[in-house]
């Protein structure tokens, strides 16, 4: 059977999609990306193995921040095309506007007729991307997962400032204060929502679908949250954070 | 007269050092040096003052630190480039210079004219921010006051003849200019972008006007040649950029060779170094030859004049005649005239149905990963 492979990795994880020829998905893996990623490239090589795909002799494409590090990939293709591909398929829409919050950065994509039309990222700091969540997680001691969670029960706080280092004084400011974690947990998110919308804002998002993949889309919470903001639907999918792996592995069968 | 070079001078590395003991030569002969920061400068005032211009734009974050001790951080690294050169005696031109000419553009800069006023004589021009008749009236005089001010500084007269003649000859040097770049309407073209810029930028460095004229129609004529001969560095579909923007000579490599090393072009540079600086010319026959001097620097599309309808006319006009695949702007951090402004090209560009991406960055190399991928995507979706 054809197979085709694609991974996708990121600043924090590497995920892994084998699709067949219609593009249906066989495979997923996912892992930490670690301090290396040719060291993450040649473990994925040794899982595929496991799995029985030998990727040095099945059609790959690499994508994400670490994608010159596999060196089997046939192609290097940016995490925009792929994410926009991939969130296309996975949501069956070929209009559609992709919100991605990754753990670098975050990226606006406006898709037309299957095609990426227009993007927006987040520029070099971290404000606005899943690094700003993890951090602040750190300080409340909690995972990510409990973060959001925390955050969809509080209310009425506010971090003023966009900067991750500022904003950090601020919630050890507030836990000073004695301010309850879900609130402070609730201005954390909200201060994510925020920038990512008013960065959403600027592409002219007209009536097509909001898609949110990347490692976020499991969030209930952050989904509610962004859908309030802009005013929209925001959807998500199981398969939301494999949507650059997705894509990937889908042009590897283009290629 | 003596001149003295910088005491840090052993510290420099050798190109350094021949930049110093070239501008000293020229000061031993009895030559006049004005550091300039701005296409806005009237170049042929100082011409027949028999000044020599040197742009002193700082293009590297070498001297950006020396210059945070004084200036805010969260400013135009252009501006904090050019300040930490005065500060730092690194720059000959800086060093040398008899006199520095700057104008009121964006609030930065001018701050840091004053700032650079406590080190070197400094004249600042105040540029109106309008197009029209009544701010060439205000231009016109604040030229007049210009003239005055150098004929008494340097004991020198400045001619009407004198003008006249520095106009037609830097009419010359800006038609030279604008036949190279316009070489590259060509499809595809006969250079890379990398080179048109780094051409028009050494010959900032040249201070004869004819010899500055002869290398550009040099350069232009023998790459024509080379083309027509078959001899083609950019391959055939290669996609087609113009740039926009801020200056962007310190972030060159980051911007224009991440874009030609992955398989686009870049067409056109609109920026200062570019189209918008050279294009308009000085009416040379005009009967006020300051006010037609004047006239022509008005007309220069920079976002520091609002409404700012040149450089919209300006880009309308080049994406067509480039035959432009897409636009990309890059903006210097914390540049607010380009930045605001950059909302509207992307509507105009929208209009025109033209991809367009705005690049914030500054002098440091910690984005180039971030930018490269953006090029990147970019290409992807043309
Ligand atoms: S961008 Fe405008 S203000 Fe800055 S150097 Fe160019 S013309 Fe002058
Ligand atoms: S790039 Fe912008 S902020 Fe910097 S000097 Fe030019 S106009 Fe001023």
């Amino acid at each position: 059977m054809d197979v085709f492979i694609g991974i996708d990795i990121g600043s924090t994880s590497a995920k892994t999609v084998a699709v067949d020829k219609k593009g249906t998905i066989l495979r997923r893996l996912v892992q930490p990306t670690g301090w290396s990623s040719v060291d993450t490239a040649a473990a994925i090589r040794q899982q595929l193995r496991k799995e029985g795909i030998d990727a040095s002799h099945t059609p790959c494409v690499a994508t994400g921040y670490g994608r010159i590090a596999v060196p089997y990939a046939d192609k290097c293709i940016t995490e925009i095309t792929c994410h926009a591909k991939g969130a296309g398929c996975i949501f069956d829409e070929s209009d559609l506007t992709v919100i991605d919050i990754g753990g670098q950065d975050t990226k606006i994509i406006q898709v037309v007729d299957s095609a990426v039309s227009d993007f927006l990222m987040n520029d070099k700091c971290s404000a606005g991307t899943g690094r700003f969540l993890e951090i602040m997680a750190n300080i409340l001691s909690v995972r990510l997962d409990e973060l959001t969670e925390l955050a969809s029960r509080g209310s009425d706080t506010t971090i003023s400032s966009m900067c991750t280092v500022f904003a950090e004084s601020e919630v050890i400011s507030l836990i000073g204060k004695g301010e309850q974690k879900e609130n402070i947990a609730f201005a954390v998110v909200d201060s994510i929502v925020k920038k990512v919308s008013s960065q959403a804002g600027k592409l002219i998002l007209g009536n097509r679908r909001v898609c949110l993949t990347g490692g976020l889309c499991d969030s209930a919470y952050i989904c509610e949250a962004l859908s309030k903001e802009l005013g929209k639907a925001v959807t998500t999918h199981a398969d939301g954070r494999y949507a650059g792996a997705y894509g990937a592995a889908l042009l590897a069968a283009a290629l | 007269m003596q001149y003295h070079l910088p005491e840090n001078y052993d510290t420099f590395n050798e190109a350094r050092q021949n930049g110093f003991l070239r501008v000293k030569k020229i000061k031993e002969s009895n030559g006049l040096v004005a550091g300039i920061f701005c296409t806005f400068t009237p170049l042929e005032i100082l011409d027949a003052a028999g000044i020599i211009p040197v742009g002193l734009c700082g293009m590297s974050d070498e001297t950006i630190p020396a210059a945070e001790a004084q200036l805010p951080k969260n400013l135009c690294p252009l501006i904090k480039s050019s300040y930490g050169f005065a500060l730092t005696d690194k720059c000959p031109y800086t060093y040398f210079a008899d006199l520095i000419v700057g104008e009121t553009t964006c609030d930065g800069k001018k701050k840091m004219y004053e700032l650079l006023g406590t080190m070197k004589d400094t004249y600042i021009l105040h540029l109106p921010q309008r197009h029209d008749d009544h701010a060439l009236d205000y231009w016109t005089e604040e030229i007049r006051h210009f003239i005055t001010y150098l004929e008494q500084k340097f004991s020198v007269k400045i001619t009407e003849e004198g003008i006249r003649k520095a106009a037609v000859i830097r009419n010359a040097e800006r038609q030279a200019k604008c036949r190279l770049m316009e070489m590259q309407k060509l499809n595809p073209p006969p250079v890379f972008g990398h080179q048109i810029y780094k051409t028009l930028e050494g010959a900032g460095f040249i201070f004869d006007r004819q010899e500055t004229i002869d290398l550009l129609a040099g350069f232009q004529e023998s790459a024509v040649e080379k083309y027509q001969s078959g001899l083609r560095p950019v391959r055939e579909g290669s996609k087609r950029i113009l740039m926009t923007g801020c200056p962007m000579g310190g972030v060159l490599d980051k911007t224009v060779k991440a874009v030609e090393d992955r398989g686009g072009v870049v067409v056109c540079f609109e920026n200062c170094t570019g189209i918008k600086a050279a294009a308009p010319r000085v009416d040379t026959d005009a009967e006020d030859i300051v006010r037609a001097v004047a006239a022509r620097y008005l007309q220069i599309g920079c976002s520091v004049m609002t409404p700012n309808s040149r450089r919209m006319e300006m880009l309308t006009d080049l994406v067509k005649e480039y035959q432009v695949d897409g636009v990309i702007e890059v903006d210097l951090q914390t540049c607010t005239p380009y930045a605001v402004e950059s909302f509207s090209i992307r509507r105009l560009m929208g209009d025109a149905g033209l991809p367009y991406m705005v690049l914030e960055t500054d002098y440091g190399k910690a984005d180039s990963g971030q930018i490269s991928t953006r090029i990147e995507a970019f290409l992807e979706m043309l």
